[in-house]
């Protein structure tokens, strides 16, 4: 039984590991076949043909892609992630504080959001077809439907511009104290905690919801349970697993969200980078930067899936 | 005939209320995507009132924007691209998903795993980034846009398309059509797609909105489309300055967007269980 377990585990995680494969060499390639040529690019306008061609030659750009691939991949493996053509600086300098912060926001957001939505989520779904199951269910397809620039400045407009609690848009880089930091992070967490939220709200509803109309929490009705004893003993500890799958995969939705505010709040984290890269067209530190966006979802879907399976009361 | 041995069925859908809202507001923005050039009151590019960011005034319906433009006129413009671009996207990749799909239902075996592994792939990459990394190695252009978000979007019309042509496909009249040497083609187009359209064009709905959000979050970006033009998003992006005085610059295109997106969903919600659900009957 346990083998069974093991096996159906280490197969994600092997599909994982392909997975990731795929997604480098798409991301490689899809920042490489740009049209134009990167030492030309890097020159500029004036160079001599005797330059670029002795670029080409110090970048290893004459080589074929594959092997560029190749040796991309060995660096980005061993934490040699290449320097930066906008500023000459290595890019794992450039990326570790900010790294750090986005974590920071990733870790506050989910701090308050992950007990938020769960409750309810629970809630909505024991209480369902009820005018506040209604109400919950309207608001977080509102706010699923909508882009999450608005739900950002719609919150800028509530807090900032009518209740007049909290900053606009300036951020001060350097705290001092914790005022200033809870002033800091406050915007950026409603804002993402509304989105990821919402997503979880639906989908711990849904989990609960299909866990409840399963014949042994009918059976719990029929011989008189409460509905509380048949939430909370009967229904709750099966819908535990869909549940924090639930949890992770809305964790995912972290990741896109967060590109979007930490540009409109000027937040210095990895996102923000990299949207500046782009901007310069820094391609090294798009490359990098895009890696770990991509590692970050494909860990959090392949945990959400791996919990799945070992969740799963059939399998034990 | 062999019409009268099956249930009688009967034609036209009923909508109800909150549906035919939401149906409302999509035509309505489609005239204006259509139309909308006709209807503006000021020239998209001029600089009409001295004030920026004005206020709503009966002059200017929806205020001004940051260089004193007409917003009323930009938003009934920004109509056609963001509309235009999102049904373009979702068109091509509806179209190659569901194509794909059925054709890996039916046709099975390796062609199956291989593609089904790579689209896989492909939607583990978060479709910001994906947006974000394509637009900085080609450079931001309509048909580049179109052709981006067409691309993001197929594995997720794949996946359902193939889900639901798998369903199908085990069924007996599939089987007999097979063993009567039927061609691919033909149980692709004949025995398959009749019976998932319902559902693939309520996926298609859903996929429209997921691209509009998409395309939006580009153009609040700086990536999507490039000025002098401007769909909603990138309105939003021009007219951000004008956030901290709660100017309605900011806030028209975003509930443009909105009612849009709402909308889509709304009817989709609606829609007669006939639409919806014909792979259940």
């Amino acid at each position: 039984m346990n083998t069974q377990i093991l096996s159906l585990v280490f197969k994600r995680l092997l599909v994982a590991i392909v997975t990731l494969l795929i997604v480098s060499f798409a991301v490689f390639f899809a920042t490489e076949m740009l049209p134009g040529d990167v030492a030309e690019i890097l020159l500029g306008q004036a160079a001599t043909p005797e330059a670029v061609a002795g670029l080409r030659t110090a970048m290893h750009l004459n080589d074929p892609a594959i092997l560029r691939f190749i040796r991309w991949l060995y660096g980005l493996a061993t934490g040699d992630l290449g320097i930066s053509y906008a500023n000459n600086m290595p890019i794992s300098h450039l990326i570790g504080g900010r790294f750090v912060n986005s974590l920071k926001l990733a870790a506050v957001t989910a701090l308050f959001s992950v007990p938020i939505a769960l409750t309810l989520g629970i809630t909505a779904a024991m209480l369902r077809g009820s005018l506040y199951d209604r109400i919950v269910t309207t608001i977080t397809i509102a706010v699923i439907s909508v882009p999450e620039f608005m739900v950002a400045t719609s919150a800028v407009l509530i807090f900032a511009v009518y209740l007049k609690w909290l900053p606009a848009l300036s951020f001060a880089n350097e705290v001092h104290s914790f005022g200033e930091l809870l002033r800091v992070f406050a915007m950026p967490v409603i804002t993402l905690s509304f989105v990821i939220s919402a997503q979880m709200i639906r989908m711990t509803r849904a989990a609960v919801v299909e866990t409840l109309n399963t014949p042994y929490v009918e059976m719990a009705l029929l011989k008189g349970a409460s509905r509380r004893r048949m939430v909370l003993k009967h229904a709750l500890p099966n819908a535990l697993g869909p549940i924090v799958n639930a949890i992770a995969l809305s964790l995912s939705y972290l990741l896109g969200g967060v590109i979007i505010v930490e540009t409109i709040f000027n937040y210095p984290g990895i996102a923000k980078l990299m949207v500046d890269a782009v901007a310069t067209r820094d391609l090294p530190l798009i490359q990098t930067c895009a890696m770990i966006f991509c590692l970050a979802y494909l860990f959090l879907i392949t945990l959400a899936d791996i919990i799945a399976i070992l969740s799963n009361p059939r399998l034990r | 005939m062999a019409h009268f041995a099956l249930s009688p069925r009967r034609f036209g859908y009923r909508f109800n209320v909150v549906g035919m809202i939401g149906f409302a507001i999509i035509l309505f923005w489609a005239l204006i995507a259509i139309f909308g050039p006709f209807l503006t009151p000021y020239p998209i590019g001029e600089i009409v009132d001295f004030d920026y960011f004005g206020a709503m005034s009966s002059k200017f319906w929806m205020g001004t924007d940051y260089l004193g433009r007409d917003m009323f006129s930009r938003i009934l413009m920004g109509a056609r691209y963001t509309v235009g671009i999102s049904l373009a996207a979702v068109m091509i990749s509806c179209v190659t998903g569901v194509v794909l799909g059925m054709s890996a239902a039916v046709i099975g075996g390796w062609f199956d795993t291989a593609l089904s592994r790579f689209l896989d792939a492909l939607n583990s990459i978060p479709s910001k980034l994906f947006g974000l990394v394509v637009v900085a190695a080609i450079g931001s252009s309509i048909p580049v846009l179109i052709f981006t978000l067409a691309v993001i979007y197929t594995p997720g019309c794949y996946r359902f398309a193939r889900a639901l042509a798998v369903n199908i496909n085990t069924m007996d009249f599939v089987t007999v059509a097979r063993a009567r040497g039927e061609r691919i083609g033909y149980l692709i187009c004949s025995e398959i797609f009749p019976n998932i359209v319902g559902p693939v064009l309520a996926d298609f709905g859903l996929r429209f909105v997921f691209i509009v959000l998409l395309l939006s979050g580009l153009s609040f970006l700086g990536l999507g489309v490039q000025p002098p033009n401007a769909d909603w998003g990138a309105l939003v992006r021009e007219n951000i300055g004008g956030l901290p005085f709660g100017a309605p610059a900011v806030m028209f295109p975003s509930l443009a967007i909105a009612s849009l997106t709402i909308s889509v969903n709304l009817l989709i919600d609606n829609l007669p269980q006939k639409i919806r659900d014909r792979s259940v009957v």
